[in-house]
């Protein structure tokens, strides 16, 4: 599809769930029934105005939106280009975006009369957002994880059994996000009458994309009243980027400037060892190609005979071998641009954000940040770049430690 | 008429009910699995469900996880599948051969391609988990328009509002899926299983054949007996994966198709 031919950038998914040939519903006929049911009091929540008034109130009482926008100022200084500013959604409740998604879907699961909560983990932080807003209204929570991750990311893992949750590490296939998510949708099958499957991404049949899109677009409609505040009426960012496991933050943030064509909206992937033929790296765009996995249409690594494959990357979130059908529809139209950070530029942008700012990132954003030491040198000071960083690094901490070699007892 | 509808109609003819077999193709290596196929028509098995391996089966338990897992492992491919079943059909050109499994590497083959291939290796229909009504136009209507039967899943969760949409694009037969779960998982009643085929068989003429979670011969027999026939999957992989010989296993699956043409 040609730029010229699209209205809106805003309008989608269709009726199929489609965004373009990307998103549909590619599940097994007993999930359909849920998904249609799903799709239809989301319909009716969302103009709904209690509904709204209960997430709002949740949002800032509870997660304790909005959240800053800051202005980097040594950053800035030091890269010595444009200007800097983070939105720090890593101060919410939880230390992650992902619980502005989870509130919505719990409160609809609410209305819906589930009594059980499953989820997917991979980094732990939409599994801890899940474990948190459960405990806050009594519902029973499972959360399904990799045992690779299990491993990785402990602190987690007991974060979750301290709220309450049960956390099933899955060994099935290769143990990690993917399938993580093929057992929580295993679950779901069985237990189809009581149980609410809050998915963490912008992934997964119609209509996860687009409701957990909408759910993160708080991240963005701050964004644009915040920086209207500091920088002055109408100022909207030149650029805006983030990082993509699954893509629900950066399509959190970059939601809301999508018909604002002056916005450039750039999102970073996982690049792991580096993207090349030895695909030890989670770029889905830039090393896949469209295939269709856990519900929907959307780049995915996978072999010539259509196997998925395993991602490789030092952040345990990001670390999935697809990416949301929208931003597969914003690639191919050319209205998000996508590239890939490597492990170890992450690592440093995660020491540089550190030492400059005084804010210790998760993995996931330092992708974020990595590609913004890579362009900022090269703009105008006038330049106004807003990067997401959208979680903190404490569950990360053993991990860093690790890759530089320093000793911790955990 | 695919070699399904023939089948259908002569086991209608005899007052038979059907037993279809699943095994996976290339578990635990192509040579095994071509030969458990080759053996197990002259055991009573009166269609074939061949299992394409994905690794992410979503609808499948523990036992056929491992069996896709096993094949990937043996260098099992698509066109090994195909492979597989040409050289099937050349000793057998009446029992009919259901592919079952996921999307993603029919996709990526290219629709129109997989469809000429398998209906080239002698394939006579699919069951393909990952594809409900809604995306009906993906691979549903392609692969009828090539003379394959597609052949849908209901569930329990399909209620009489969206059974007419199930039905609606469905040949060769319907695969009631007797429980909601996956597969392996514990069985149904048949008691439980008896009113959901006549519901089905109430809104359509094609045979209505229950599988999930049937594992001895006593229980093929109870569920055949309230439907058109029936289906075991991961009970007769449980002996593949145990190591016992194609012919052990053929066996095995002829007590079950015993049990269920005793029905
Ligand atoms: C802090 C943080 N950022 C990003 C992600 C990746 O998810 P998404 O791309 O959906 O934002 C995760 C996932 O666990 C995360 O914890």
């Amino acid at each position: 599809m040609a730029d010229d031919l699209i209205n809106s950038f805003m309008s989608g998914p269709d009726e199929q769930g489609r965004f373009g040939i990307f998103g549909g519903r590619f599940v097994s006929e007993t999930l359909m029934p849920l998904i249609l049911d799903l799709e239809a009091e989301y319909e009716r929540a969302k103009t709904d105005e209690s509904f709204w008034a209960e997430m709002d109130d949740l949002w800032k009482h509870y997660v304790g939106r909005p959240s800053p926008l800051y202005h980097a100022s040594r950053l800035t200084q030091h890269l010595g280009g444009a200007k800097i500013y983070m939105k720090r959604d890593e101060l919410n409740h939880t230390g992650a975006h992902k619980i502005n998604n989870v509130l919505g879907q719990i409160i609809l699961a609410r209305r819906m009369g589930k009594t059980r909560i499953i989820a997917e983990t991979g980094a732990g932080q939409h599994g801890v957002a899940t474990a948190t807003v459960c405990a806050k209204f009594g519902l029973k929570c499972v959360v399904y994880m990799g045992a690779h991750d299990v491993e990785r990311q402990a602190p987690n893992v007991f974060r979750m059994k301290l709220l309450g949750a049960e956390v099933i590490p899955v060994t099935s296939g290769r143990g990690t996000l993917k399938d993580a998510m093929n057992d929580a949708l295993r679950d779901w099958v069985t237990n189809v009458r009581d149980t609410f499957y809050c998915i963490g991404t912008v992934a997964g049949p119609h209509p996860y994309p687009a409701m957990v899109r909408d759910f993160q677009s708080i991240i963005g409609k701050e964004v644009r009243w915040q920086l209207a505040e500091q920088e002055g009426e109408g100022r909207l960012p030149d650029t805006v980027i983030a990082a993509i496991g699954g893509g629900s933050n950066a399509m959190g943030l970059f939601y809301p400037f999508l018909d604002d064509p002056e916005v450039k909206i750039i999102g970073v992937e996982a690049g792991g060892k580096g993207v090349d033929e030895k695909m030890e790296h989670c770029a889905s765009l830039t090393g896949g190609r469209p295939g269709v996995l856990h519900g929907n249409r959307t780049y995915l690594l996978q072999d010539d005979d259509g196997q998925i494959l395993e991602g490789f990357s030092i952040s345990a979130g990001l670390d999935y071998p697809g990416i949301g059908p929208e931003h597969a529809w914003l690639h191919d139209t050319g209205r998000a641009e996508y590239v890939s950070i490597t492990d170890a530029e992450a690592l440093e942008a995660f020491q540089l954000s550190c030492s400059l700012e005084g804010i210790i990132p998760a993995l996931e954003p330092s992708h974020a940040l990595a590609h913004v030491m890579k362009i900022a040198p090269t703009l105008p000071a006038d330049h106004i770049i807003v990067m997401n960083m959208c979680g903190r690094g404490d569950k990360d901490i053993f991990t860093v430690a690790r890759h530089l070699g320093v000793e911790m007892n955990g | 008429m695919t070699r399904i509808d023939r089948k259908f109609a002569s086991l209608k003819a005899e007052g038979k009910k059907a037993f279809v077999a699943y095994i996976m193709a290339g578990d635990p290596d192509l040579e095994t699995s071509l030969e458990v196929m080759k053996a197990l028509p002259g055991q009573g098995v009166d269609v074939i469900e061949l299992g394409m391996p994905f690794t992410d089966p979503m609808a499948d338990g523990p036992t056929i996880q491992l069996a896709g897992q096993r094949a990937l492992d043996g260098g099992q491919t698509l066109t090994k599948t195909l492979d597989m079943v040409a050289a099937f059909r050349k000793g057998d050109d009446t029992t009919p051969v259901v592919m079952m499994g996921y999307y993603n590497p029919i996709y990526s083959r290219g629709v129109d391609r997989f469809l000429a291939e398998a209906r080239e290796a002698g394939i006579d229909g699919l069951i393909i988990v990952d594809l409900p009504p809604e995306e009906d136009d993906e691979l549903c209507i392609p692969a009828q328009k090539a003379g394959l039967n597609f052949i849908r899943l209901a569930t329990p969760t399909t209620d009489d509002r969206r059974l007419p949409k199930v039905l609606q694009n469905t040949s060769g037969f319907v695969y009631y899926v007797s429980i909601t779960g996956i597969t392996g998982a514990a069985a149904a009643q048949a008691t439980d299983v008896a009113p959901e085929v006549a519901r089905i068989k109430a809104a359509t003429d094609l045979p209505v054949i229950v599988g999930f979670g049937i594992t001895t011969p006593e229980a093929a027999k109870q569920i055949a007996g309230v439907a058109d026939g029936c289906v075991v999957g991961s009970a007769i992989v449980k002996e593949i994966a145990s190591g016992k010989s194609p012919a052990e296993v053929a066996a095995f699956a002829g007590s079950l198709a015993a049990g269920a043409h005793s029905a």
